[in-house]
């Protein structure tokens, strides 16, 4: 799998993010300057990482995503090529048109910085086969700005779709109010695109690859994409 | 010429930081302050004269970056 992770100024993650897919891709992820018209030839993955591009300004992600890199990254998108946003990098997808909605700040104003439980919604995307359907995983989060929202028909249809991956829950599996971290609409924590192959989500998968890290749950996510991606080749 | 886009959030849109500052107020002891909204106020400048063509910048600045329209209103104002 050869992935190409975004780089924008602020953006903070991108290094966790290059070894978790190194070390479990088998392939050095290239590193895109956000001032790149193209990305690599070959890339089978675009990533776009965490952290505070453009030191949030405006609004969070609105400045990166509209940075020339993105105009690659959706005609990269328009062909069917994956695309993973994580946490700044969901936002800046939002922003970016590539994904519905809109992240707002949480709704208790704090900065949450700690593990969630996630619910894997279902397991027959190349965003989730590394895990099963109903499956508990532990990942952190750590954000300002998580809170999920979009217009009532948009969340009806991400719901109906079933282009729901990721909702917060309870370490037993429930969704609900006291497990909605950020307040966000119907504890979304991450969704796709109507062809399901654009993914932003607010937690950080990359930062629970290894025995070190006390947490292993975020390799399913990286091992399903390669393994989607070896099936297709 | 002089210029000011005013950026709200829409009716029903949830205003964590709104309501923040009306409880801060509140606290405050400022009376009469039933709710508070946050927004965004960009004075900008424009080189050229022609307003027409200042409110077709404005309103395009607006629409590609100032506001979000999903969450969002903006207001274009010429300050002349």
């Amino acid at each position: 799998m050869k992935s190409a992770i975004l780089v924008f100024p602020g953006i903070n993650r991108e290094r966790d993010m290059a070894r978790a897919l190194r070390m479990i891709s088998g392939h050095e992820p290239a590193m895109v300057w956000h001032a790149e018209t193209a990305l690599p030839k070959g890339t089978d993955l675009v990533v776009v990482p965490g952290g505070f591009s453009y030191g949030d300004y405006l609004r969070c992600g609105a400045i990166a995503a509209r940075a020339p890199v993105m105009d690659a990254v959706r005609d990269f998108a328009a062909k069917g090529g994956l695309v993973l946003g994580v946490c700044n990098g969901f936002q800046i997808l939002c922003e970016s048109g590539l994904l519905p909605g809109v992240l707002m700040r949480n709704d208790r104003l704090k900065f949450i910085c700690k593990d969630v439980h996630l619910r894997v919604e279902r397991s027959d995307t190349p965003f989730t086969r590394g895990y099963n359907a109903g499956q508990v995983i532990r990942v952190p989060v750590a954000h300002g700005e998580g809170n999920y929202a979009a217009d009532e028909e948009t969340l009806k249809r991400l719901n109906s779709d079933g282009r729901v991956l990721y909702r917060y829950c309870s370490a037993d599996g429930e969704v609900g109010d006291l497990s909605n971290i950020n307040g966000a609409a119907h504890s979304i924590a991450g969704i796709v695109n109507e062809r399901g192959n654009v993914l932003g989500m607010m937690p950080h998968p990359e930062n629970h690859v290894e025995d070190i890290m006390g947490c292993t749950d975020g390799r399913g996510l990286f091992a399903g994409l390669v393994a989607h991606l070896d099936r297709a080749a | 010429m002089k210029a000011r886009v005013t950026v709200t959030l829409k009716t029903g849109i949830l205003d964590p930081q709104g309501k923040a500052i009306e409880g801060a107020l509140k606290s405050l002891g400022v009376d009469g302050v039933a709710s508070v909204r946050q927004g965004k106020v960009f004075d900008i400048e424009l080189a050229g004269a022609d307003k027409a063509q200042a409110e077709a910048a404005l309103k395009a600045a607006a629409d590609k970056l100032l506001a979000n329209t999903v969450i969002e209103n903006y207001r274009v104002e010429l300050l002349g």
